[in-house]
């Protein structure tokens, strides 16, 4: 049967010892490799000699769209950058976009800003943490992870009408204020998850398996992290106390108190993917430490700024940058003094990283490149914008 | 450091080569020569007081009018907490900038992506493939004059608009289809009657023409 003779051929290939080395396309369809992303992977046997990042199957032009579509019309389309974290990806343009008119949202509004993104950084790292779980192969932990981020999806529904592509930032403001009884829902859940984040290291972070399988992995020193633009927790898993939040601050930021996790090597050697995993379940507890003050402090008035129905900022340029679930988000924005962007620019975290894997690939065993992958928590529709 | 001081010491050590603030409105940039964009890159990293070790963004914008296409370099530095924004012009006919990847490995992708996006070519640079496009793409989509090639290996990239079926239909074909359902309608009335009155025992076939009979009825009706 051909299937077989096919099978053979593979086999053959992988012990004959005059052709010891073949290359295997990782992706694009692979459950490990967080969305359509291929990694042409060049192996001896389990061990990689390099593993070669092929990304762009997710590209859809999002950089030229925001040249066709005048600037209220662009904001859906900033959802569909990063579907795990929409808030943070809202949220940068419209800081850009502010930047370049001179306006400034309304405190209310900051605010609200503030507790819609700390909550889906909440959801987007429970996705993240989960899913390395189960790469690795921790079944249960995944569930878990999403019955958690379903509660965070259920109280971002009821603030603003979507679970995944929240549109909720308009510029000069949100489009929504809290509904009814929703702070009490919030804080009920908040309550929840920090009681719920000791039973998850319990179940999983400090489970000697998987602690086994990341510690010593992947090391990335502080160094390279730098050297390669990495942002957010796979930089600070690197030990590089930087968190746009705190060291650039924007919206309402400045008026809480929350620390900044960083790596410390503590099971492992600084840097490991046990230290950028670690950062993000740290993140969660600070994440709801935010949310909390927001809450209690949420001031009274507009939720948005009164603003042109047809913006035509004068020419010149401005960046708006948020801490995205993924790192530094930049939105770099060219005005012509027309209603439309002459130039709109996304970095992302997750292209940064994508950067890096060639270079940690070299001499690694294959489990441990999906733990890589896992650990730098790329999602592709971003690399590829 | 603020942007000012930045630029003067800058300005000390590379004299003409640097251009003034920019005046605009929103944030400032520098614009800079193009042949010291490298060494100014690592100057800008290795001085002591400016140290930019960490390269936010590189990316391009395109002038037609002006016939340039513009290199836009994010510099920060995780040191001292502080940026700034470079500018190198090169021309478009032609572009070509020297790679900065020797100061910063973050610019191997952020080059390539300007590379394929654009069309700049970095000179020197490791790796200078296109990145997110097929190899085989025509053209740098981000680039002012780019036309769409009309698809790609016979994959279309135009959509009839939706609206524009959905008023065919109500205005020429409403009509046949109305005219179809009704001609179908009055046959299978026909047939069910002649049945019911030849046959009084209950098969197979009076039960099916009854449903197709009752089936036919309110459509009728709802054309009409």
């Amino acid at each position: 049967m051909a299937i077989d003779l096919e099978l053979d051929r593979h086999i053959l290939q992988r012990t004959s010892p005059t052709e010891e080395e073949i290359v295997v396309n990782f992706g694009p369809q692979h459950p490990s490799t967080h969305g359509v992303i291929n990694f042409v992977t060049q192996t001896n046997g389990e061990v990689i000699r390099r593993s070669v990042p092929d990304i762009g199957y997710l590209h859809r032009g999002l950089e030229k769209i925001g040249e066709q579509v005048p600037y209220p019309g662009y904001m859906p389309f900033t959802d569909r950058i990063d579907y795990l974290a929409a808030m943070f990806a809202n949220e940068g343009y419209a800081a850009a976009v502010e930047r370049l008119l001179g306006i400034d949202a309304p405190p209310r509004a900051k605010y609200l800003r503030a507790i819609a993104g700390e909550l889906c950084r909440i959801s987007n790292h429970f996705i993240s943490v989960g899913t390395m779980a189960q790469d690795i192969g921790a079944a249960t932990p995944l569930t878990h992870a999403l019955r958690e981020r379903e509660s965070v999806n259920d109280l971002l529904e009821e603030l603003c009408g979507a679970r995944l592509t929240f549109n909720y930032h308009r510029i000069g403001g949100v489009a929504f204020d809290v509904p009814e009884g929703w702070a009490d829902k919030v804080l009920r859940f908040l309550d929840h998850l920090d009681s719920y984040i000791q039973e998850w290291d319990r179940l999983i972070t400090f489970n000697k398996i998987f602690v086994k399988r990341l510690a010593g992995v992947g090391i990335i020193t502080r160094a390279k992290a730098i050297d390669y633009g990495l942002a957010g927790p796979n930089l600070r898993g690197s030990g590089v106390n930087f968190d746009i939040r705190r060291d650039m601050p924007y919206g309402a930021y400045p008026d809480f108190d929350f620390n900044v996790p960083v790596g410390t090597g503590r099971v492992g050697i600084l840097g490991d993917c046990w230290d950028r995993y670690f950062v993000r379940v740290q993140e969660i507890v600070e994440s709801s430490k935010i949310v909390r003050q927001a809450l209690a402090k949420l001031p009274d008035g507009d939720i948005q700024a009164k603003v042109a129905r047809k913006l035509k900022p004068e020419a010149g340029e401005a960046v708006g940058r948020v801490e995205s679930a993924r790192g530094e988000m930049l939105y770099y924005v060219v005005s012509d003094g027309s209603e439309k962007a002459y130039r709109l620019r996304v970095r992302t975290g997750s292209f940064m990283a994508m950067g890096i894997i060639e270079e940690l690939s070299s001499g690694i065993m294959v489990a441990d490149l999906i733990a890589i992958i896992a650990s730098l928590d790329v999602v592709a529709p971003e690399v590829d914008r | 450091m603020t942007v000012e001081e930045v630029r003067a010491q800058l300005e000390s050590k590379f004299g003409e080569a640097m251009g003034a603030l920019s005046e605009t409105k929103g944030d400032r940039f520098v614009v800079v020569k193009g042949d010291v964009i490298v060494d100014l890159c690592h100057f800008l990293k290795s001085t002591v007081g400016l140290e930019f070790d960490y390269c936010q963004d590189i990316t391009a914008v395109d002038w037609p009018g002006r016939n340039v296409i513009e290199v836009v370099y994010h510099l920060y530095s995780l040191v001292h907490r502080h940026g700034i924004v470079l500018k190198v012009e090169t021309d478009r006919s032609a572009p070509a900038v020297a790679t900065v990847e020797g100061v910063w490995k973050a610019a191997t992708w952020l080059e390539r992506e300007i590379y394929d996006l654009f069309g700049v070519n970095f000179i020197g640079h490791s790796d200078m493939r296109r990145i997110l496009l097929p190899d085989d793409w025509v053209g740098n989509p981000l680039r002012k004059d780019y036309k769409e090639a009309g698809g790609y290996h016979g994959v279309g990239n135009e959509r009839v608009d939706p609206l524009v079926q959905l008023t065919k239909v109500t205005d020429e074909k409403r009509k046949a289809i109305a005219a179809a359902a009704a001609a179908e309608a009055a046959t299978a009335t026909t047939t069910a009657t002649t049945t019911t009155t030849a046959t009084a025992t209950t098969t197979a076939t009076t039960v099916e023409a009854a449903a197709t009979a009752a089936g036919a009825g309110p459509s009728s009706e709802g054309k009409g």
